[in-house]
């Protein structure tokens, strides 16, 4: 229904109706140009952005060695070696999105099937409540409940990577959660009804036809989840530990590549700071990969 | 018997998520709400009193900045993108992927640029201005989306009626659209709000993390949250920062209650 109706209004936006009848006015005409130069600031934005992260980061990484630099074990104020950190925020988003994608989309079945209406109305101000709270918060809570569990469980430091992927795995439940239920919504009524008439039970329609018929948005749920956990800086850095070393273990120190700009670049200078933009870099490449994949995703869908 | 062992965990992931976000909200209260003390709001920061005075003006100067400048922005280019351009337009379609994108770059790479173009290029050095603009790249997308989607909701008969009377194109986007329109894109700037309050990242390196209130738009500050992460990494104030996240949580929590209240009115048809 929303579909066609908006479809509909695009349709006539192609033929703009009264286009020439006011073409003779000048603040008209103003106007228009006002609207044209606000819509082209995000092209200039992004366009400085790639421009100032690349020119600054990319000298260094060819002038230090790409492979070095890339596949380089050893991060100090005078070696660059990215390879910790790379693996780093692999392993913890990994680790992230596999706890944290099963529970989301769980719990977005739950609210889109399973909830009464009563609770609903409750439930989805708090998921964009859980979305909305500041990443510093969430940090500031694990340091102060996962850190400690995980010290008196497993011994260690507590700052660690397993730290930071519970930490991560809690921070992207809302975005799997609300893109997931808006998929599992989006898929035509006439499915479950069809299921159920042909004698399935109410839950094996919504887990055997249902999920499954939108298993493309929870996909995309699950890659916007991705760039979000590879993403977040200010929590991750607050119980990561934080070592600049090959990651040794779930319960050891973890360092990625936003944690290792952050955590450095206050008396970065010199090489030194250019290797952290460089870190940038090679972060927003990631970043690249994964919004690329959910855009091609997205169009997939749309049609 | 899968589906019901498959309901079972639905219902345990679903007590998860929400069971966890109850803690968090009350365990911050618990531990924050009695360190919020007066001194804490004193006007002027000291070693000994650590207040938050100076960062909760500061937030707010951010956030008034930001929004006076994004939210002209990201509504024109709602605008132009729902109203003035072909919809076939290439360059359509690339402001609207260069929009999707600005949207999916992480906090620490605007703060990366913001320090590499704004502080250092520009030579604005740490401070409100470099914060501001740094910011304002990052809420234009939500604010952009939420106008075209408002703009778009509001369907070609209102328009067509306008023009008709005999009103411009002009006119008709202000003074008949865009009451109708107000409550979505209301809601986007609210939510974008609420980015802005809890941002840190893009903060750190533009900003900068001075203690006073910034006297001018070129001096150096610190907001709620940027504070609320030094305070915790010193590890001395740690009662402090449970007073501040409670700050933070209640500006969130009304934020969210504000966009509720916003687009309930809009379910309701607007006006």
């Amino acid at each position: 229904m929303d579909n066609l109706r908006q479809g509909s209004i695009k349709e006539a936006h192609r033929r703009p109706p009264f286009k020439k009848a006011h073409k003779g006015n000048l603040i008209e005409k103003i106007m228009h140009g006002v609207f044209l130069l606000a819509a082209f600031t995000s092209i200039f934005s992004l366009v400085l952005i790639v421009i100032f992260i690349f020119t600054n980061g990319l000298p260094m990484m060819f002038e230090y060695g790409l492979t070095d630099f890339i596949f380089g074990q050893t991060w100090n104020r005078t070696t660059f070696g990215l390879l910790p950190m790379i693996l780093g925020s692999i392993l913890v988003t990994i680790g992230a999105v596999s706890i944290g994608v099963p529970i989301g989309v769980m719990t977005a079945i739950f609210m889109a099937e399973f909830c009464p209406k009563w609770l609903y109305e409750f439930l989805k101000p708090a998921v964009n409540l859980m979305a909305g709270i500041p990443s510093i918060v969430y940090g500031f809570f694990a340091l102060r409940i996962i850190v400690p569990q995980i010290r008196q469980l497993f011994g260690g430091p507590g700052n660690s990577m397993l730290a930071a992927i519970m930490l991560l795995a809690i921070m992207i439940l809302p975005t799997v959660i609300s893109l997931s239920e808006a998929a599992i919504r989006s898929v035509p009524r006439s499915y479950f009804s069809g299921s159920i008439a042909l004698g399935a039970s109410p839950e094996r329609s919504i887990f055997s036809v249902l999920v499954p018929a939108a298993k493309s948005g929870i996909f995309s749920s699950i890659v916007l989840g991705v760039g979000r956990a590879i993403g977040e800086t200010m929590a991750v850095v607050m119980v990561a530990g934080n070592q600049p070393l090959m990651p040794r273990g779930l319960t050891e120190g973890v360092r990625t590549l936003t944690t290792n700009i952050v955590m450095e670049m206050a008396y970065a200078s010199g090489q030194h700071r250019d290797a952290l933009v460089a870190t940038g870099v090679v972060l927003f490449i990631f970043i690249m990969i994964i919004n690329t994949t959910f855009l091609i995703m997205k169009n997939k869908e749309a049609k | 018997m899968t589906s019901k062992l498959m309901k079972i965990l639905v219902y345990l992931s679903a007590a998860f998520t929400f069971g966890m976000l109850g803690y968090l909200v009350i365990y911050i209260l618990i531990n924050g709400v009695r360190f919020l003390t007066p001194s804490l709001f004193a006007w002027n920061y000291s070693t000994s009193n650590v207040s938050m005075m100076p960062a909760l003006m500061t937030t707010l100067m951010v956030v008034a900045g930001t929004l006076l400048i994004a939210t002209p922005i990201g509504v024109f280019t709602g605008f132009y993108l729902v109203d003035y351009a072909n919809r076939k337009n290439p360059i359509v379609k690339a402001i609207g992927m260069a929009t999707d994108t600005l949207a999916g770059i992480p906090s620490i790479i605007y703060g990366l640029f913001g320090m590499l173009f704004f502080v250092i290029f520009l030579d604005f050095q740490f401070s409100l201005l470099a914060g501001i603009l740094t910011v304002t790249i990052m809420s234009l997308p939500v604010i952009i989306r939420s106008t075209e989607e408002a703009l778009i909701a509001t369907g070609m008969p209102i328009r067509q009626a306008s023009y008709a009377l005999g009103a411009g194109k002009l006119r008709t986007l202000f003074k008949v659209v865009l009451p109708v329109a107000m409550p979505g894109i209301l809601s986007g700037v609210i939510l974008a709000t609420g980015r802005i309050i809890g941002e840190t990242a893009a903060l750190m390196f533009t900003l900068g993390t001075a203690t006073n209130l910034p006297g001018s738009l070129f001096a150096s500050g610190r907001t709620l949250s940027l504070h609320m992460y030094i305070l915790s990494q010193e590890g001395r104030h740690v009662n402090e920062a449970y007073a501040t996240a409670v700050v933070l949580l209640v500006f969130v929590l009304v934020m969210n209650a504000l966009s509720t209240l916003v687009s309930k009115r809009l379910a309701k048809g607007g006006k």
